[in-house]
Formats: C-alpha cells, sequence, structure tokens
C-alpha cells in the first residue's frame, strides 16, 4: 500500500515559482518546494505569513495565480482531481461533521476516489477503513455520532477517514489547533508514526514551535508569503531565524532527553531607568 | 481481538442494510395499502373487492369510469408528485448543507407560481389551461437559473444561494400578489388554488407529463449521492476525496429543479412536502442520500396521497386543495417531532 521509505527518493510533491492568493489579496509570492519522500515536514510562521496557502495550492484545492505544483511531474492543477486523490490526501483547517454521520460512515467517505460507478472492490474498501480506524484507535467509536466525540477523538476519526483514501501522500492543516497539549502530542505521535513506520509522506502545519521542532523532520520556516528558510530542526530552529522568522525573542536550548531544541521566549525586562522603580 | 472488531463491524453493516430494505419495504407496503384505500373512498364509497374487480377487467360502467378515470389518475399523480418533490428536497438540503432549504429557497415554487399566474390573469383566454403545467415549468426553470446565475461568483456557494434565492422569492411573491389582486375573481379564485396545491381533476395526461422527469432525474442522483455525501463534509475536503464540485453540485441541482419544477407545474404550490418529507426519511434511513432517495419518494407520497384523501372525502361534497391538508397537518406534526428530538437538530 505505503511505499517504504528509501532515504534519497526523489520527491513526487513540488512547487515552484508559487504565486497565490484570495480575490485582490496575495499572499504567495514566488515559493520553491519540494516535499521529502517518507519524511514529517512542518510549515511554520507567523499568521498570514502564508502556510496554509501554501498547503492549500499543493492539495490542489487552491489554484496559483502564477507557478505550477507537479505531483509525480504531472501539473496537479491539469490533474483529474480523482486521480490526485487517489495518491495525494488532504485533511483541512477545522473540518465539520454533518450531524448524524457515524464515524464508520465518515471514515468510510475516504474510499471516494476508489469507489467508481461500476467498479467497487468491497472488500478492500473494508480492509483500508478497518485498517484506518485501528491505526487512530477509533474502531470503538465506530458506531458512534462523530458530532458527539470529543475534539481530539473527533481529529482522529477524520484523520482516519484521510488514511482510508491510502494515499503515499498527507497533508494536514492545523490538525492540532484547539486541541489539549495531552491530545496534541498523541496526535503527532500517530502522525510521525504514519511517517516512519509506514512510509508516508507528511506534510503538515502547526502552530505550535516546540511541538513542530520535536516531531518534523523537516522544518519549513515562511514569512510574508516566501520561505525564509527549511531544513532539520537543529539547523534551522534558532535564535536568529526566530526572531527573523516570527519577530520573537528567544534562546533556543536543548532538550537533554532527546536532543531536540526547544525555545523559550525571553521575559522582556522592565527598563531600569523607567520612573518609580526603585533598584 | 482484530477478528472480533471485523466480525462486529461486519455484522453492524449487514444488519444496517438489512434494516434499511425492511423499512423501505414497510414504506412500499403502506404506500401500496393507502392507495388501495384511497381507490375505495370518495364521493361513491366502493367496497375493495367491486375496486379489485373493476381493475382487473375494465368495463364500460359508471364506477369502472370512477376508478380508472377520476381516482387512479389522481392518486398516480399524488404519488408522483409527492415522490418528485420530497426527492428534490432531499438533494437540495444536502447540496446547499441547510436543514431548512427546500425547493422554495432556490425560487422554485415562487417562480413557477409567478408563471401560473401570469398564465391564468393574462393568457388563459388566449390560451387553453393545458399550456399551464408548460408556463409554470418555464417560471420554475428561469427563477433557478435566474437563482444560480446570480449566486454565481467563480462557483456557486450554497449560502450565497440561498439568500438570493430568498430575496428573489420575495420579489416575485410580490408580483403573484400583485397580479392575483388586479385580475378578475375568478381568475384570482383559480390561481389561489393553483397557489395552495390541488390535485383536483387530474388526468392521465398530467402522470404521463410528469412521469418522464422522474425517470431522468432519480437515476442521476442516485449516481450522484455519493458526490452529495462528500460535499456533505465541507467543499474543501469533498475536492480533496477527489469530488468534481462545481460539475457535481451542478448536476445535483439539475435534478433538484427538473423534479420540484415538473411537481410543481402539476400540482401547484405543494413544495411544503419538499422540507418535511426528507426530515421525516432521515429519522427512518439516515442522512446518506443514496438512501434518503428513496425513504423521501415514499414518505412524500404517502403524505400528498393522503393530503389530497383527505380533501377529498374529508369535507364531502366539498373538494379541497390537498396543499391545506399537507401545510395544516404536515407542519404542526413536523414540529411535534423536531420538538420530540430536540437533541438532534
Amino acid at each position: 500500500m505505503a511505499h517504504s521509505s528509501h532515504p534519497h527518493q526523489p520527491p513526487r510533491l513540488k512547487g515552484e515559482a508559487l504565486h497565490a492568493g484570495y480575490d485582490n489579496r496575495r499572499v504567495l509570492d514566488g515559493v520553491d518546494i519540494a516535499i521529502e519522500e517518507g519524511k514529517l515536514t512542518v510549515l511554520l510562521g507567523p499568521n498570514g505569513s502564508g502556510k496554509s496557502t501554501l498547503l492549500k495550492t499543493l492539495a490542489r484545492t487552491l489554484t496559483p495565480t502564477g507557478g505550477n505544483v507537479y505531483l509525480d511531474g504531472k501539473d496537479i492543477h491539469r490533474s483529474k482531481t480523482r486521480e490526485v486523490a487517489k495518491r495525494l490526501g488532504i485533511l483541512p483547517q477545522g473540518p465539520v461533521a454533518p450531524e448524524g454521520l457515524s464515524v464508520k460512515q465518515l471514515v468510510g467517505m475516504g474510499r471516494f476516489p476508489h469507489q467508481g460507478l461500476w467498479q467497487k472492490n468491497a472488500q478492500q474498501d473494508a480492509d483500508a477503513i478497518r485498517e484506518a480506524m485501528a491505526f487512530t484507535h477509533v474502531t470503538e467509536f465506530a458506531d458512534r455520532y462523530v458530532d458527539a466525540l470529543s475534539g481530539g477523538q473527533r481529529q482522529r476519526c477524520w484523520i482516519a477517514m484521510v488514511l482510508a483514501q491510502q494515499t503515499d501522500l498527507i497533508l494536514l492543516d492545523e490538525p492540532t489547533t484547539f486541541l489539549d497539549l495531552k491530545v496534541q502530542v498523541d496526535l503527532l505521535e500517530l502522525l510521525s508514526r504514519l511517517a516512519h513506520e509506514k512510509g508516508r509522506t507528511l506534510l503538515l502545519v502547526l502552530h505550535d514551535l516546540n511541538l513542530a521542532a520535536a516531531y518534523a523532520d523537516q522544518l519549513v520556516m515562511m514569512c510574508d508569503g516566501r520561505i525564509v528558510t527549511s531544513g532539520g530542526p537543529s539547523e534551522v530552529f534558532t535564535t536568529t531565524n526566530l526572531n527573523r522568522v516570527f519577530d520573537l525573542d528567544a534562546h533556543v536550548i536543548q532538550d537533554p532527553e532527546s536532543g531536540s531544541p526547544i525555545c523559550v521566549p525571553r521575559k522582556r525586562r522592565q527598563a531600569a531607568s523607567e520612573p518609580g522603580v526603585v533598584v | 481481538m482484530r477478528a472480533d472488531a471485523t466480525l462486529t463491524l461486519n455484522s453492524v453493516i449487514n444488519s444496517d442494510s438489512h434494516r434499511l430494505l425492511r423499512r423501505l419495504l414497510i414504506l412500499s407496503f403502506l404506500l401500496l395499502a393507502s392507495a388501495g384505500l384511497s381507490l375505495c373512498l370518495g364521493s361513491f364509497p366502493t367496497p375493495p373487492l367491486q375496486v379489485l374487480n373493476t381493475l382487473a377487467a375494465p368495463q364500460s360502467s359508471d364506477i369502472a369510469f370512477i376508478i380508472w378515470e377520476l381516482r387512479l389518475p389522481r392518486i398516480a399523480l399524488a404519488i408522483l408528485v409527492g415522490a418528485a418533490l420530497a426527492i428534490a428536497g432531499a438533494i437540495l438540503q444536502s447540496i446547499v448543507r441547510n436543514p431548512l432549504a427546500s425547493p422554495d429557497v432556490i425560487g422554485i415554487t415562487s417562480g413557477a407560481a409567478l408563471a401560473a399566474v401570469v398564465f391564468l390573469s393574462l393568457l388563459s383566454s388566449t390560451l387553453s389551461i393545458h399550456w399551464l403545467p408548460v408556463a409554470a415549468m418555464l417560471g420554475a426553470l428561469v427563477s433557478a437559473l435566474l437563482v444560480v446565475s446570480l449566486a454565481w461568483k467563480s462557483g456557486i456557494s450554497p449560502s450565497r444561494m440561498v439568500l438570493v434565492g430568498i430575496g428573489l422569492a420575495a420579489a416575485m411573491g410580490a408580483g403573484t400578489t400583485l397580479l392575483i389582486v388586479i385580475s378578475d375573481d375568478s381568475a384570482a379564485m383559480t390561481a389561489y388554488v393553483w397557489l395552495t396545491g390541488s390535485l383536483y381533476a387530474a388526468q392521465w395526461n398530467d402522470v404521463w407529463g410528469l412521469l418522464p422527469w422522474l425517470v431522468v432525474a432519480v437515476p442521476i442522483s442516485l449516481l450522484f449521492a455519493r458526490h452529495a455525501d462528500a460535499m456533505a463534509l465541507g467543499d474543501s475536503v469533498a475536492e480533496g476525496l477527489g469530488v468534481a464540485i462545481l460539475r457535481s453540485r451542478l448536476v445535483l441541482l439539475a435534478c433538484s429543479v427538473a423534479l420540484a419544477g415538473a411537481a410543481v407545474a402539476f400540482a401547484g404550490g405543494l413544495s411544503f412536502v419538499g422540507l418535511i418529507a426528507p426530515h421525516l426519511a432521515a429519522k427512518l434511513v439516515g442522512r446518506n442520500l443514496a438512501r434518503l432517495v428513496p425513504a423521501s419518494a415514499l414518505v412524500g407520497a404517502l403524505i400528498v396521497l393522503y393530503a389530497d384523501l383527505l380533501g377529498r372525502v374529508a369535507f364531502l361534497p366539498k373538494d379541497l386543495p390537498a396543499g391545506i391538508f399537507v401545510a395544516g397537518i404536515g407542519a404542526p406534526f413536523f414540529v411535534y417531532l423536531l420538538h420530540k428530538s430536540r437533541a438532534r437538530f
């Protein structure tokens, strides 16, 4: 089903000179990106930096005003959307399930691109659905309504839907936003297992800097619609880059246990000369 | 443990489709029995055995005329109209992603009504009444096209479509009222009965006029039902799953407009069925459109059949428009159901 990852497999998803935006607002301003195979790549950047726009453009749900996205060498915006859906799955930000939809039904929707009018492999569908539900630990909720679950459980169901699609490439837009820290960590563990054990290629937009640094194989830092820098967390997650990209005054230390970098914002000291303060 | 989970999952899926089949069969049986009941009742109540005899061996008697030329076409039309409106509503509710959507919302009913009233008050002296369904159908199509094109902005946004539809319906409603007020009494009366929705004097021609629309639109909407289910998850999720959003939405919309337009053309303003039948059906089979289409069709057919039966026999010798009972009994029942299951809405 999924390819096992080879160290230097050429990237299957690439964006070249991408310009994109909404109505009259330009958001992406000439982005070149290639997503590494079998890795978990995280897009980081302040609000409005264009990370979600880049993800949507790469997932073909937003058409760029300039530049091209290539999936396996073919222009993704000129490919049949159904053919793309067999190879690339996308989970947009904050999806809402309609009332009265069971978990099993939602996960089953992931089979859409594989079911034609006259072709339908019930066994393959059932296997994919069962596997996806088992991997995300939602099997026990199979018959419950999605809208009756907690935020974290619900997000696991949506991820199960994307997994049932059985694509090698999986793009997720802020999959952990509004969830408790523990739930965020569980989800990221699950997603990194997808990349490292199942050889899937993952691209995520995340908000939390330290979680991104802890779980990403590749970090892509964006600001003002451009990619400022990208690379492994230990290379690019630095005081200088955080300052450049986020305008954040922080120092970066190393987690003694895992070795991944952690940023600690510097508390602003009150100026000594401030009137009324006696030192 | 894994095999265990598979086993329960499979048995759930199987029992689920058995339950669906059983419910559809019960509804079909109910519909058949109700049609039989309706055939027996009227200003000349006919014993069931005599009805069966007449159906089996048509002869030229008064009873045969009543059964074959008065009651049967009217019952058939009631079933088709109810089914068409209910399916149209089910499709719309799913593509607009709004439980309040009905054929009224995208201007179908108000367009048909305006065209019908224009016909009745201005053209009926020059054209035969047989052209009324054609006029109404044209009105429905034109207003649906108008709503879609006004709401068009590099694609169709469901919420914009609903807002434009409500605005346009209000404007056309004003036009309809104006025409009724200024036209003479008999034309105004006919227009009023038409607006309420009636199956009075239904003929086989009406049945044959409506049937083709169902024969074409129902299979197409079933083919695209999966697309609608995916779109219910939101446009961006559906697109990610490989749905060609714009094409699927236009196809389904066209099916809904054709069904509702044709039904309204032959029976007038009964479109309330399009709002309530899908909700009632969803309680039995869920929101999955491929299941909802047959279930809504049966529920809608039952509603219109009984509304018309009541109109025919409850106030003899008066024959009242079915629309009165669809709204007068259907609406309170609908509100009661919503109240009973408040948590789910």
